[in-house]
C-alpha cells in the first residue's frame, strides 16, 4: 500500500529511520544502570542455596564488619513495616523477603545494603544463613497427588497445591462430537518453562526524600503507571501516597514481559531506601536474573482433535497442566487466569471446543510471565498447530492442504469462535498461498521426496497462527482493577512541532519513532517534527504499559484519536483564516485549502500559530488534546510461517535451512520495523524450540542458570529470516493496524518442530518434544534405526 | 586489599587511576570514567555487551581485570563518531536497523569495527562467526549482518 503522506511528512507505510538510533549508537542511552545519584548506596541480595527448606538463623555479624556495609535486611525487619509479602498481579501473594521458610533456589533471603557494589557483594558472601533442607516438590504431577505435601502454608486452608481450575467452551457438545467422530488423534506436549533473556538485567534506583515523603524509582518496567499505583496500595501504610510517588522508566535494554512484574529486589531496594533516607540502587546480575526470575510458558498440555475421515476438523479438546511455582505472579489481565488460552481453535472453523487449565504451585520460582506473547497465546498455538500435523500424517494428507481445508473462510469475518471470541477479520488462504509461493512449497516437496529414498531426513513445517491482541476492552479486561485502556496527549505548540506522551513505554520496539509517524499521519505534521516521551509518570498520562502487543492497538489508537481532535479543531482555525465555513474546505495532510480554490490554503502549522495568535471568536486558545482509548475489541493478526530443515543422522542436529515468514499485521506504521519485530521473534521462536530450557534436577537445583547453559541463540544458530506480508486492516481499529510484536515468536516454535516430526513421520514419529535438542534427536534415530 | 596505579589511554585520553587488584575493567570505564556506553550483560562472558577494544583488539571487558589494561589503548563506544559524525559501521546499523533496544549494539560495534579492520570484505558467514560471541535478544541478527555489510560497502568505496 502506498503511504498517503510524503516523504517529509513521514507518516504511516514509510520506513522512517529511527529517532532513537543516534544515542544508542553513540553510547548515550540511559539504561538503569546508568543512573547515579549523590550518596547513592547498593543493595546486592542474599539468595538461597537450597529450594525448599526452614530458615534457622540468619547471623548478619561478619558482613557488617566489612568496610562499606552499612546494613543487612532480612524478612523479620521488613515484618516490621508489614512489608515482608506482597501482592503478585494475580492477586496471589509473594514474599519479599522470607521470615521462616524458602520456596525455590535463588529466592531472596536477605539484602545487604553498603557504600559500593564490591562491598555489596562481600556482604553477601558473609552472611551466613542456616537452613533445614526439605525435599521439594518439582513436578507439577506429583504435585497434585494426594500424597504431595502442602507447599502454601502460608495460606490459611490450603489442603493442597491446587491453584485454580479454568475452563472455556461446551464440554458435553465438545464430548459428543469426539464420541461419534470418524478420526480422533491425541499428542501430548510441554511448552518448557524459558526465561526472557532480555540482555539486560532488571534493576531500580529507588530515591526517598524523607523531608518531602517523596519517592522517585527509576526502574526497568514495561508499566510504570501501574507500578506507582501497586506502590501507593502496598505501601499507603507507610506513608507512601500516589501523587508523592514518581516511576521512571528510562531506556530499557530488552523487555519481552519480564519486565512488567515486581520483584522482590525492587521492594527492598525501596524499602532500604525508605528506612535509610538515602538512595539505593540494585542490580540484578544475569545468574540472578536467570535463576530467580521472569519465567514463563511451562504449560503441560493434553490435545485432541476429532475429525472427519476425510480430515474436516471438527472439534478440539485440551486439558492442560500449568506449573506456576511458588506463587502465580504471572502477568495476566485479573478475569484471565490462564490467559487468552482459548485462542486456541486458531485459524480453522470448528464446530466445537473445550479447554481446561489447572494450575499448581511447585518449588520452582514464580513464574507465568507473557514473554513476547498475548497471554497464553504461544501455548496455545503451539498445541493447535502441532495436533493439526499430528491428523495431517495420520490420514496421510499434506499438512499446507489440510490446513486450507479446514481455514476459517475470508467471508467468515467477523468470526465467532466456538470459545468466544468474535475474530475481526482475516484472509488465511491469502498469507498460505504467499508462503508457500516464496519457499517453493511443492519443489520442497518432490526435494524431499528424492532425498527419503536416499535415506537422508528433511522436513518441511507449516504453521497457520492466529493470534489475539491488544488487550483490551475495558468491559473484559483489566490489571488489579485497572481497566485495560493507554492514553496518548498531543500539544502542538505555536510554532508547528509537537510533544506526544503515552501510556506505554518502548523496550526497543522504536515507539519514538513510530508514533510520531501516527501523529504525522493524522495531522501532516512531518514525524521529524514530533517528540515523543513515555515512561515517567510525573508527565506522561495513565497507561497501562507495553507487552502484549498491546501499544499500536491502545496507545497507537488513542495518538491517531487525540491527533483527529487537534485537526478538528485545526479545521475550524483554518476556516477562520481562510474566511470560508468549515464545510468549504479540503484536506490533505497538512494543508486545508478552499474547495474549488486549492491556491487558497493553509497549513497545519498556520492553524497552529494561529491556536495561541488569532483565534477565531470565543474558541479556547492552544492545540493540544489527550484521548484514553478503550478499545471495541481485540485484533486478530496471523499468519503462515514455513520452514526446511535438515536433521544430521549421525549427531541429531537439526539445522533451519529455510524459514519463510508471511504476517498480515493489518495496516503498517513502519515496514522496516514491523520486519525487524519479525526478524526477533523468529529468534526468539528459534530459542525454544532448539535451544532454550529452564530444567531442574529433583532437589530443586537450577540447570540453566547462566548463559553456558541457558542457550540463546547466536548469530550462527539464526538463519537468514525471509519475510512477507499481506495486508488485512482490521475493521475497528482507526489506522486499521492490529500490532506486531509478538507474531513469530509465538508462530515459530510450531512451525520447526512440525518440519523435524515432518523429516521423521515416514519412520512412525508424530511428536518431538521441544527444546528439538540433538540428544532429543538423535535417541529418537537410534531407536528407529537410522542413526549414523 | 591491594591497590594498584594504573595508566590507560581511553579513546585518546589519558587517565590515571588508582584501582583494587580485583576491580573490573568494564566497572573502571562505567563508574570511574563515566563512560556508560559500554554496558553489562552476563557474568560469564557469553553476551559481548560489554565488548570494548584493547590495543585493537576486541575483550569482554567483564573478565578483564583494570590492572590488566594498565598501559593499554581502549577503545570504547564513545569515541566511534568524530568530528566527521558517526563511522560507517555506526550509520550501517541506522539504515539497515541493525539496533531495537540498543543494549547490545555498543560490544556489536565494537566487535564489527574490530572485524573490518582486519577483514575490510567480510562474507555473510564470517560477519556471523565475529559476531557469535555477541548476543542480541531483539534483531535476529539479520540486520546486524546488513550493518557489517553496509559499512564495508561504504568502506570500500574509495578504493
Amino acid at each position: 500500500m502506498a503511504p498517503k503522506t510524503s516523504a517529509k511528512i513521514c507518516g504511516m507505510g514509510h520506513s522512517m529511520k529511527r529517532k532513537e538510533d543516534p544515542r544508542f549508537l553513540q553510547g548515550k542511552g540511559n539504561y538503569i544502570d546508568d543512573f547515579t545519584l549523590p550518596g547513592m548506596l547498593w543493595l546486592d541480595i542474599v539468595r538461597s542455596p537450597i529450594a525448599y527448606g526452614k530458615i534457622k538463623n540468619i547471623d548478619s555479624s561478619k558482613a557488617l564488619e566489612i568496610p562499606g556495609v552499612l546494613a543487612v535486611l532480612t524478612g523479620k525487619d521488613l515484618e516490621a513495616y508489614n512489608l515482608h509479602w506482597m501482592p503478585t498481579l494475580m492477586s496471589d501473594t509473594q514474599m519479599v523477603l522470607p521470615t521462616d521458610t524458602v520456596m525455590y533456589q535463588a529466592q531472596e533471603v536477605a539484602g545487604v545494603i553498603a557504600t559500593s557494589r564490591y562491598a555489596a557483594a562481600d556482604g553477601v558472601a558473609a552472611v551466613e544463613v542456616e537452613y533445614e533442607p526439605m525435599k521439594p516438590v518439582m513436578d507439577p504431577f506429583k504435585a497434585l497427588e494426594d500424597d504431595a505435601p502442602v507447599l502454601r502454608t502460608d495460606k490459611e486452608g490450603k489442603t493442597d497445591n491446587h491453584i485454580w481450575h479454568w475452563e472455556a467452551g461446551d464440554k458435553e457438545a465438545t464430548d459428543k462430537i469426539f464420541d461419534e467422530a470418524d478420526v480422533v488423534v491425541r499428542e501430548k506436549m510441554h511448552v518448557p518453562r524459558i526465561h526472557v533473556a532480555s540482555i539486560e538485567t532488571c534493576g531500580c534506583l529507588a530515591d526517598f526524600n524523607p523531608v518531602e515523603g517523596h519517592l522517585t524509582v527509576y526502574m526497568t518496567t514495561q508499566a510504570p503507571h501501574a507500578i506507582r499505583t501497586v506502590l501507593a496500595l502496598v505501601a499507603g501504610h507507610v506513608g507512601l501516597s500516589e501523587e508523592k510517588i514518581r516511576v521512571v522508566s528510562p531506556d530499557i535494554g530488552g523487555g519481552f514481559g519480564g519486565k512488567v512484574p515486581v520483584y522482590p529486589g525492587y521492594v527492598i531496594a525501596i524499602a532500604a531506601s525508605v528506612v535509610l533516607g538515602t538512595p539505593v540502587k540494585w542490580i540484578e546480575d544475569r545468574m540472578e536474573n536467570l535463576q530467580a526470575d521472569s519465567f514463563a510458558r511451562d504449560y503441560h498440555m493434553d490435545a485432541e482433535i476429532a475429525a472427519n475421515a476425510d480430515g474436516r476438523i471438527r472439534a478440539l479438546r485440551i486439558k492442560t497442566i500449568a506449573d506456576h511455582g511458588y506463587s502465580d505472579a504471572q502477568a495476566a489481565p485479573s478475569k484471565w487466569p490462564a490467559g487468552l488460552f482459548s485462542i486456541c481453535t486458531g485459524s480453522y472453523d470448528l464446530e466445537q471446543a473445550y479447554a481446561e487449565v489447572d494450575a499448581v504451585y511447585t518449588n520452582k520460582p514464580p513464574g507465568g510471565v507473557a514473554y513476547r506473547c498475548s497471554f497464553r497465546v504461544t501455548e496455545a498455538v503451539h498445541c493447535m498447530e502441532r495436533v493439526v500435523d499430528t491428523l495431517a500424517h495420520k490420514i496421510g494428507k499434506d499438512p499446507a492442504q489440510l490446513r486450507e481445508e479446514n481455514f476459517i473462510p475470508k467471508e467468515a469475518f467477523p468470526y465467532h469462535s466456538p470459545l468466544g471470541w468474535e475474530y475481526d477479520s482475516g484472509d488465511y488462504q491469502a498469507a498460505m498461498d504467499k508462503a508457500k509461493e516464496m519457499i517453493g512449497y511443492d519443489d520442497l516437496r518432490r526435494e524431499q521426496a528424492e532425498k527419503r529414498a536416499r535415506g537422508e531426513l528433511m522436513g518441511i513445517g507449516v504453521c497457520s497462527f492466529t493470534e489475539v491482541l491488544g488487550a483490551g476492552p475495558s468491559k473484559d479486561f483489566d490489571i488489579l482493577g485497572i481497566k485495560m485502556f493507554d492514553s496518548a496527549e498531543v500539544r502542538v505548540h505555536p510554532t508547528g512541532k509537537a510533544i506526544a506522551r503515552f501510556g506505554t513505554k518502548s523496550q526497543g520496539q522504536g515507539h519514538e519513532t513510530t508514533y510520531a509517524q501516527i501523529i504525522a499521519e493524522e495531522l501532516g505534521l512531518p514525524a521529524a517534527h514530533v517528540q515523543v516521551e513515555e515512561g515517567d509518570t510525573d508527565t506522561a498520562p495513565y497507561g497501562l504499559g507495553t507487552y502484549a502487543s498491546r501499544s499500536t492497538p491502545t496507545a497507537g489508537a488513542a495518538g491517531a484519536m487525540a491527533a483527529r481532535a487537534i485537526r478538528d479543531k485545526a479545521a475550524k482555525i483554518a476556516a477562520h483564516l481562510l474566511e470560508v465555513s468549515e464545510e468549504d474546505l479540503d484536506w490533505e495532510p497538512g494543508t486545508f485549502s478552499v474547495k474549488g480554490a486549492p491556491d487558497k490554503s493553509v497549513s497545519i502549522q498556520d492553524c497552529a500559530f494561529a491556536a495561541y495568535t488569532n483565534l477565531p471568536p470565543g474558541m479556547e486558545p492552544g492545540m493540544e488534546a489527550t484521548n484514553y482509548y478503550d478499545p471495541p475489541n481485540l485484533t486478530f493478526p496471523f499468519g503462515t510461517y514455513i520452514c526446511v530443515v535438515d536433521i544430521d543422522r549421525g549427531t541429531g542436529e537439526v539445522s533451519v535451512r529455510r524459514f519463510v515468514a508471511v504476517d498480515d499485521c493489518g495496516n503498517i506504521i513502519n515496514p522496516m520495523i514491523v520486519q525487524g519485530q519479525i526478524h526477533g521473534g523468529l529468534t526468539q521462536g528459534i530459542g525454544p524450540a532448539l535451544y532454550e530450557e529452564m530444567t531442574y534436577d529433583e532437589d530443586g537445583n537450577n540447570q540453566a542458570g547462566s548463559f553456558m547453559d541457558y542457550l540463546v541463540p547466536t548469530a550462527v544458530e539464526t538463519p537468514a529470516w525471509e519475510t512477507g506480508h499481506t495486508v488485512t486492516p482490521s475493521p475497528h481499529h482507526p489506522l486499521g493496524a492490529k500490532g506486531v510484536g509478538e507474531s513469530a515468536t509465538v508462530g515459530a516454535p510450531p512451525a520447526i518442530a512440525n518440519a523435524v516430526v515432518d523429516a521423521l513421520a515416514h519412520l512412525g514419529v508424530t511428536h518431538v518434544e521441544i527444546p528439538i535438542r540433538p540428544d532429543r534427536v538423535w535417541e529418537i534415530l537410534r531407536e528407529k534405526g537410522v542413526a549414523e | 586489599m591491594a591497590t594498584h596505579q594504573i595508566t590507560v589511554t581511553v579513546n585518546g585520553a589519558a587517565h590515571a587511576a588508582t584501582v583494587d587488584s580485583r576491580l573490573l575493567l568494564v566497572h573502571l570505564i562505567r563508574d570511574d570514567l563515566a563512560l556508560t556506553g559500554t554496558h553489562i550483560g552476563c557474568d560469564t562472558t557469553h553476551c559481548g555487551a560489554c565488548t570494548v577494544l584493547m590495543d585493537g583488539v576486541p575483550v569482554k571487558s567483564c573478565t578483564v581485570l583494570a590492572v590488566q589494561a594498565d598501559g593499554a589503548e581502549l577503545g570504547t563506544v564513545e569515541g566511534l563518531a568524530g568530528a566527521d559524525g558517526m563511522t560507517p559501521l555506526q550509520e550501517g546499523f541506522q539504515e539497515e536497523h541493525g539496533l531495537q533496544c540498543g543494549f547490545c549494539t555498543p560490544g556489536m560495534l565494537m566487535t564489527g569495527t574490530a572485524l573490518l579492520e582486519s577483514n575490510p570484505n567480510p562474507s555473510e558467514a564470517e560477519i556471523r562467526e565475529a559476531i557469535s560471541g555477541n548476543l542480541c535478544r531483539c534483531t535476529g541478527y539479520v540486520n546486524i549482518v546488513k550493518a557489517v555489510e553496509y559499512a564495508a560497502g561504504k568502506m570500500g568505496e574509495g578504493d
